[in-house]
C-alpha cells in the first residue's frame, strides 16, 4: 500500500537549564515561602460564611418548582398535561378534573388539576416543564437549599407548590421567565386554524 | 520495699512529674497542631479555616479527636494481625521515647533536686540517644507498610526506609559540628555553651550546619517537601492506607511528635535554647526566671513549628530521585565541608565567626537570587520570557 508522504514537524522541548544558584533550591524556597507569607498576611479571604451570608442567586436559576396563581387566587394551571409530557424525568403527575360549572368563580375554565405532584428528588431541574407550559403556570424558582428527612416529604403536592408561590412571589427574586399577572398567550384568544397563526411577535415564541 | 521507695522518692517524683508533663502535653499539642496547621493552610490559601466549633473554631481539634476515637475499628481481612496492631503503637512509642532526653524548659547543667524540665537530666550521651531512638521510628512505618499486605503501603514503607537511611547521615554530620564546639553530647551542656551574647548561638556561626540539619530533620519527620512515604497522589495513603480510627490517630500523633522533637532540637542546638538577649547567664532557680526561660524556649519552638507548617504549603514535593540526590549529592558533601570548616576553626583557635561569612553568603545570596527569580517569573510573556522549548528540531514521520 502506498501512501502519500506526509511530513509532520514535531517540536521537541527541553527543560530550561538550571544554573548552580537555582540548583541550590534555596532561591526557589525563599520565593515560595515569601509568596505563602504574603498570602497569609494579606488579610483577604474569599470564603463566604454560608449559613449566615447567603449567596445572591441569579434570577435565571432553576430551583424548586412553584405553581402560579392567577388574579383570582386560583391555581393557574389548566391541566393540559403539557409539562407532564415534556418532562424527561417523569417526575410530574397530574390528575385533571372538570372545573365546577356551578361555581361562578370557575365559569371561564374547563379543567383544573385535582392533584399536581412533583417528585423533587426525581426532577433534574431542566426547565422543560415551564417551557412547555402554555399558561406560565409552572415555574422554577431560585430556592436552592432543598432538604428533607424522608423521600415522602420531597414529593410536593399541589398545596405545597402553591405555598412555594406564596412564599416567593413577593421575595423580589422572581424568575426572569415569569409573566406575573398575565396569562400566557395560549389562554387569551385561542388561535384556531381558521384565524391562522398569531402575527409575529405576539405568539409565545415570537 | 516501702523503705526503698521512700529512699528514692526525692529523685523519683521529679522524673514521674516530667513524664506526666510529657504524656499530658505532647498528645494535646499534637491535637492542636492539626488545628493550627489547618488554620495556617487556610490563611496561606486566602481562606478562613475551621471556625465553627467553639470560639474561633478552637474545639474543632477536640471534635476531630472524639470522631476518630469513636470510629468503628475495621480490620481488613488480608492484614497480618499482630504486626498490624503493633505498628502504630511502636511508631508512637519511639516518637515519645525520643523526648526522654529533651529539655522542655531550662535545665541547669549541675544536678538539682525538685522538679526539672527534663525526664532524664545529665545524660552524657543525650543527643546520641535521641538520634538513635528517633531513627527507630522507621520500624513503625515499615511494620505498618508490611503488615498492611498492600502494595501501596509497602511502597510507602520502602520509600521511607530509603529516606531514613539516607538522611540519617547528613543529620549526624551536622550535629557533629555542634558537639565538637560544645565538647559534650549532653544537650544541657550544648545549650549552656551557647550562652553569652546572642551571636554565640550556633545558627550564627554554623549556618551551613543549620541548613543541613533542618533539611534532614524535616526529611526524618516525613513532612511535606519530603512526604514520599505517604504521598496521596501516588500511593493512596502510603503506609497508613489500611489504618483507620484510633490506629490512624497513633500514626498521626507520631508524626506530630516528630515535628515537636525536631523543633525542640533545632531550637536547642542552633537557636540558643532558653537563651535570649538579656537572659544569657546560667540558669537560676527562681520561679520567674524559670518561667521566662521556658517561655523563650517554647516561643522559639513555636516559630520553628510554624515555619515547618508554612513550608508544607509553600513547597512542592520532591521527586524520589531528587530526594535521594539531595541527600547524597547535596547535603552529605555540604555537611562534610561544614564539619571540616568547624574542625579547622576549632583546631587552630581561629575566631569562630569567620564561619559567619557563609551565613551572609547563603542567606543574602539566596534572598537576592530569589528576588531575581521572582522578576523572571513575573515578567510578562511579551517581554521575551524564556519559553520552555528552547531548542526545536524537526522530525519527519
Amino acid at each position: 500500500m502506498t501512501t502519500t508522504k506526509k511530513t509532520k514537524t514535531v517540536k521537541w522541548g527541553d527543560e530550561p537549564k538550571l544554573g548552580w544558584v537555582e540548583a541550590m533550591y534555596l532561591p526557589a524556597i525563599v520565593s515560595g515561602v515569601a509568596t505563602a507569607l504574603k498570602h497569609a498576611f494579606s488579610g483577604k479571604t474569599t470564603t463566604r460564611q454560608y449559613p449566615e451570608v447567603e449567596p445572591t442567586i441569579p434570577p435565571n436559576y432553576r430551583g424548586v418548582h412553584r405553581l402560579n396563581r392567577d388574579e383570582a387566587g386560583r391555581v393557574k394551571c389548566v391541566a393540559c398535561y403539557m409539562c407532564q409530557t415534556a418532562c424527561p424525568a417523569n417526575c410530574i403527575e397530574i390528575i385533571a378534573a372538570p372545573a365546577p360549572k356551578d361555581d361562578p368563580k370557575w365559569k371561564d375554565r374547563d379543567k383544573y388539576p385535582e392533584t399536581f405532584t412533583i417528585d423533587e428528588l426525581r426532577c433534574i431541574y431542566c426547565g422543560m416543564c415551564e417551557e412547555a407550559c402554555p399558561v406560565d403556570a409552572i415555574e422554577l424558582t431560585s430556592i436552592y437549599d432543598l432538604t428533607g428527612l424522608t423521600r415522602q416529604e420531597m414529593i410536593y403536592d399541589k398545596e405545597k407548590l402553591l405555598s412555594v408561590y406564596d412564599q416567593t412571589v413577593n421575595s423580589g427574586n422572581d424568575p426572569i421567565r415569569t409573566n406575573r399577572g398575565a396569562l400566557g398567550p395560549a389562554s387569551l384568544e385561542a388561535p384556531t386554524a381558521k384565524q391562522g397563526p398569531p402575527p409575529p411577535g405576539q405568539g409565545r415564541h415570537g | 520495699m516501702f523503705e526503698y521507695l521512700k529512699e528514692i522518692w526525692p529523685t523519683l517524683w521529679p522524673t514521674l512529674a516530667a513524664i506526666g508533663v510529657i504524656l499530658a502535653f505532647v498528645p494535646f499539642l499534637g491535637l492542636y497542631m492539626t488545628f493550627i496547621e489547618r488554620k495556617l493552610a487556610a490563611y496561606v490559601q486566602d481562606r478562613l479555616g475551621p471556625n465553627r466549633v467553639g470560639p474561633f473554631g478552637l474545639f474543632h481539634a477536640i471534635a476531630d479527636a472524639i470522631k476518630l476515637f469513636l470510629k468503628e475499628q475495621t480490620i481488613p481481612a488480608h492484614v497480618y494481625k499482630l504486626l498490624y496492631f503493633i505498628a502504630p503503637t511502636f511508631s508512637l512509642m519511639t516518637a515519645m521515647f525520643a523526648l526522654v532526653v529533651m529539655p522542655f524548659g531550662p535545665v541547669p547543667t549541675e544536678y538539682s533536686s525538685g522538679f526539672r524540665y527534663i525526664v532524664a537530666p545529665g545524660i552524657d550521651i543525650g543527643i546520641l540517644m535521641m538520634i538513635a531512638i528517633s531513627s527507630l521510628s522507621a520500624y513503625g512505618i515499615i511494620l505498618g507498610g508490611w503488615a498492611s499486605n498492600n502494595k501501596y503501603s509497602l511502597y510507602g514503607a520502602i520509600r521511607s526506609c530509603a529516606q531514613f537511611i539516607s538522611y540519617e547521615i547528613p543529620l549526624g554530620l551536622s550535629i557533629i559540628g555542634i558537639i565538637a564546639a560544645a565538647g559534650s553530647l549532653n544537650i544541657e551542656q550544648i545549650v549552656a555553651a551557647q550562652g553569652g551574647p546572642f551571636w554565640n548561638w550556633n545558627m550564627f556561626w554554623q549556618p551551613v550546619g543549620l541548613l543541613v540539619f533542618f533539611t534532614s530533620a524535616l526529611a526524618e519527620t516525613n513532612r511535606l517537601p519530603f512526604d514520599l512515604p505517604e504521598c496521596e497522589q501516588e500511593l493512596v495513603g502510603g503506609f497508613h492506607t489500611e489504618y483507620g480510627g484510633i490506629k490512624f490517630v497513633l500514626f498521626f500523633l507520631a508524626e506530630y511528635t516528630h515535628v515537636i522533637t525536631v523543633s525542640f532540637l533545632t531550637s536547642l542546638l542552633f537557636f540558643g535554647g532558653w537563651h535570649f538577649p538579656g537572659l544569657t547567664g546560667p540558669v537560676d532557680s527562681s520561679l520567674g526566671g524559670m518561667l521566662l526561660r521556658t517561655f523563650v524556649l517554647v516561643f522559639k519552638v513555636g516559630m520553628v513549628v510554624s515555619f515547618i507548617m508554612l513550608l508544607r504549603w509553600a513547597l512542592p514535593r520532591f521527586r524520589f530521585d531528587q530526594l535521594m540526590g539531595l541527600a547524597w549529592k547535596g547535603l552529605i558533601p555540604l555537611g562534610l565541608v561544614n564539619l571540616l570548616c568547624v574542625a579547622v576553626v576549632l583546631t587552630f583557635d581561629l575566631p569562630k565567626h569567620l564561619l559567619s561569612f557563609t551565613a551572609i553568603f547563603i542567606f543574602v545570596g539566596s534572598l537576592i537570587s530569589a528576588r531575581q527569580l521572582q522578576f523572571t517569573i513575573n515578567r510578562p510573556r511579551s517581554a521575551g520570557r524564556p519559553s520552555i522549548a528552547q531548542t526545536t528540531s524537526e522530525v519527519t514521520i
